[in-house]
């Protein structure tokens, strides 16, 4: 163990899953995947809290993983709820057909 | 001293007339007419009674003129005027006779009034018309006591706004009480030819201030000889200006045609302002200014020629006419042609003395007058069909551009008309007897008031001038001519119309006047009688250098004969066989056209109004039309202004300033908003995603900027 993993290492991986979740937000069209790239994006933060909060030796970091993951959590519950009511007026939940608030 | 007193009380003779009149404006409300007239005739009684305390004065003292300062009144420059009294032996004289005869007429119109407000329809005007005769005692006042010209002239212009609203005094009716403009078209004649006169008057004051800087007498006359002796055109300017004011209100020619048509006013206002006083106001300016007149030898001449050509000229017409006033109206015009000419030649005693006697018998011609027409009216009133209209207001289609005799129609009565009277001594013997009194004083008969006065001018004429004395002479027998075929028309044979022979003697009120003034006729030559010569002596203390006349038997003798072969004339004509209803005039036979002429008073009036009137009328028009309407209103207003207003309006600040460049700045700000925000609209497409890759890109950039800086 005295070897440990360099923070840059951690930090690589979370900027790769942010840019991931980051496309796959701009080139999905069904909602739910969008759902989960913006998960990934969250997630991607989340590592990069944790690695810097282990580099640091501060709990700031820690703490702040469980708000995100919590606030995460409610807006997937939000979300749901409204894909559920946009399928009940559309019939059709596709996130290009969702444009009426176009100028 | 006493009398020094006395003349304190000379500004009464004005104020105490203007005490009646604002008695009567404001408490003549609740006053019965009795009252009313007892106020108004009492305020000119006083005012003869201190005329005569003041003649009193000047009697017991030595004579000489005493100047009352009463007012300051004009200030400017060079230019002094003050309202100063000046009473003198001429001023008085004139008091007396305005209050004294101003008075006698003011109790006889007590009942003429009281029954010309009934036959008229508006009782209320009783009051009025006593206002207007206690202001005219005022104003004659002022114009005789005044020290300087322009006094005088204040004076001048009162009586001429009296003179105006008496003889307009039924101004919504003609003489017969038809509804119509003839009583205001008479009253406005008579103010406009006054101006004519009083634009004389005035630019001989203006001349006086520009060569003597003083109005007042005292101050004019000293320096009279001097001012003559360095500019000699000068004083012949001012005294012939002079003149035309004289022609204007003493009606000479050529300014004489208002006095007929003054008429229209009530008889009380013929007799004291159109015959015994205003009038005469020009032969007392003559007299006046006597130390003007007797340096110029040439407007002397002027002043006797248009009196004497006036004096017969007048007499001609007054043979032809047929309205009672008419005739006495012309010979007041001819009786005012002696005055004039006597003033003329010099003689201003003999002027002044016939102003007097004039003054007493023309009142009472016009007072008896109007007595035989108050008695025609009443017999007229009683007549089954007796009904006089009520004056409705009058007719405004013809107003201006009727000639003067149009109106004459015959299904009316008129009273004043002499074709309707006769026989009226048995009715009116009151009447009859003061009026036969009045017209051979008039005629000049021995030995009543006339006969001294006219025969006094017509010697001094005699000697002055001879040319005028024939004038008058003639003149002096058409007089006795037409005075008795009146009486014979009037008084004597049958009448001529119903009313007259159902006509009434006029009430006491009426008569008594008329005897006092008829007693004054007989004896006012006791005056001036030939080698008493009391008035010469009276007046020498004011005018200088009067002499007595000397009684001419010749001209005496002459103008006796010819009065009496007139009379017989008339007889001849008039009274032997007594007209009868409808019968033409007998003198028309006997003169034909001459007679007509005559009759249509040589259409002086139609002349004036072809030449004068016509042509004003014409100017007024194209002033109107052409000047006022095409000219100022649609060239200048409508063209020039308004439209220069319109075009700046429309066309440079509407069109050009606020549509072109300041609506043109906010609406380009409106289309550059939209085209700016209709090119970014299109980024709003509504794509969650493209949002937020727009979100990305900008926090790429945002952090390429952080990173490489």
């Amino acid at each position: 163990m005295a070897q440990t993993i360099p923070l840059s290492w951690y930090l690589a991986i979370s900027a790769a899953l942010f840019a991931m979740g980051a496309l796959g937000v701009l080139v999905r069209r069904n909602p739910l995947i969008i759902f989960m790239s913006v998960e990934l994006m969250l997630n991607a933060a989340n590592l990069a809290f944790v690695a810097f909060a282990r580099s640091f030796g501060v709990l700031t970091g820690q703490i702040f993983v469980f708000f995100v993951m919590t606030v995460s959590a409610a807006e997937v519950a939000v979300g749901l709820a409204l894909i559920i009511i946009i399928f009940r007026n559309k019939h059709s939940i596709d996130v290009d057909l969702m444009n009426s608030l176009k100028g | 001293m006493e009398s020094s007193g006395l003349f304190s009380l000379v500004p009464l003779i004005v104020f105490l007339p203007v005490a009646g009149l604002l008695i009567n404006i404001i408490f003549g409300g609740r006053m019965s007419e009795k009252a009313i007239g007892a106020v108004a005739s009492a305020a000119s009684g006083l005012a003869f009674v201190v005329a005569t305390l003041l003649g009193v004065a000047l009697w017991t003292g030595s004579g000489e003129a005493v100047v009352v300062p009463f007012a300051d009144w004009i200030h400017i420059g060079d230019l002094n005027v003050a309202w100063n009294f000046r009473v003198d032996t001429l001023s008085v004289l004139m008091m007396l006779v305005v209050s004294g005869v101003g008075t006698l007429i003011h109790i006889y119109a007590i009942g003429y009034m009281h029954e010309d407000v009934r036959f008229k329809n508006d009782i209320g005007r009783y009051r009025r018309f006593f206002v207007f005769l206690n202001l005219f005692i005022a104003m004659m006042m002022i114009l005789v006591s005044g020290d300087s010209y322009l006094m005088l002239f204040v004076g001048w212009e009162g009586v001429g706004l009296c003179s105006f609203l008496l003889i307009g005094f039924w101004y919504e009716m003609d003489t017969l009480g038809r509804p119509s403009f003839a009583n205001s078209n008479a009253a406005r004649k008579a103010f406009i030819v006054n101006r004519i006169g009083d634009f004389g008057f005035l630019i001989a004051g203006f001349t006086m201030f520009w060569w003597f800087k003083d109005l007042s007498f005292a101050g004019v006359f000293s320096q009279a000889e001097h001012i003559a002796s360095i500019a000699p055109g000068v004083i012949l300017f001012i005294t012939l200006f002079l003149l035309v004011g004289v022609a204007g209100k003493s009606a000479q020619l050529p300014l004489y045609v208002w006095l007929p048509d003054a008429m229209a006013g009530p008889a009380p206002v013929s007799a004291l302002i159109h015959a015994a006083t205003m009038v005469t106001a020009g032969v007392y300016l003559v007299a006046r200014s006597a130390p003007l007149y007797t340096l110029v030898p040439q407007a002397q001449t002027t002043v006797a020629l248009v009196g004497g050509i006036t004096a017969l000229f007048a007499a001609t017409i007054a043979v032809g006419q047929h309205d009672i006033k008419k005739v006495l109206a012309y010979s007041t015009i001819s009786q005012l042609g002696f005055m004039v000419a006597a003033v003329g030649m010099g003689a201003f005693v003999a002027g002044m003395f016939h102003l007097v006697t004039h003054a007493f018998f023309k009142a009472l011609l016009f007072l008896s007058a109007g007595s035989v027409i108050l008695g025609l009216e009443r017999g007229h009133h009683h007549l089954p069909h007796g009904k006089l209209g009520s004056p409705k207001s009058p007719d405004f289609e013809h107003l201006a551009t009727e000639s003067p005799d149009s109106l004459h129609s015959e299904d009316v009565f008129d009273p004043g008309d002499m074709r309707n009277m006769g026989g009226l001594r048995k009715q009116m013997p009151v009447t009859f007897w003061v009026y036969l009194i009045g017209a051979l004083a008039l005629a000049g008969i021995f030995p009543l008031a006339g006969f001294w006065s006219k025969d006094e001018i017509l010697a001094d004429a005699f000697h002055k001038f001879p040319a005028v004395y024939w004038l008058l002479t003639v003149a002096a027998f058409l007089t006795a001519f037409y005075m008795g075929r009146q009486v014979w028309m009037v008084f004597f044979g049958k009448p001529r119309h119903a009313a007259a022979a159902h006509a009434e003697e006029s009430p006491k009120v009426i008569t008594i006047p008329l005897m006092i003034l008829a007693a004054l006729a007989v004896l006012g030559g006791a005056l001036n009688l030939p080698g008493v010569h009391s008035l010469t002596l009276w007046l020498e203390h004011t005018i200088a250098g009067v002499e007595a006349g000397e009684f001419n038997f010749l001209v005496a003798g002459l103008s006796t004969v010819l009065a009496l072969t007139a009379i017989a004339l008339s007889w001849v004509l008039y009274g032997r066989q007594p007209l009868i209803e409808g019968q033409k005039d007998p003198l028309k036979k006997l003169l034909g056209p001459i007679f007509t002429v005559f009759e249509r008073k040589y259409w002086v009036d139609e002349a004036y109004w072809a030449v004068f009137v016509n042509r004003y009328v014409d100017i007024a028009r194209f002033l109107a039309d052409v000047i006022d309407g095409r000219f100022w209103h649609d060239f200048v207003h409508e063209k020039v202004i308004a439209g220069t207003y319109n075009w700046l309006s429309r066309t440079v600040l509407d069109l050009r300033v606020d549509q072109q460049f300041i609506d043109a700045i906010a609406n380009g700000l409106g289309e550059l908003t939209k085209h700016i925000s209709s090119g970014l609209r299109r980024l709003q497409n509504g794509f969650v995603r493209s949002y937020a890759l727009a979100v990305l890109a900008g926090v790429v950039v945002i952090l390429g900027y952080l990173i490489l800086k």
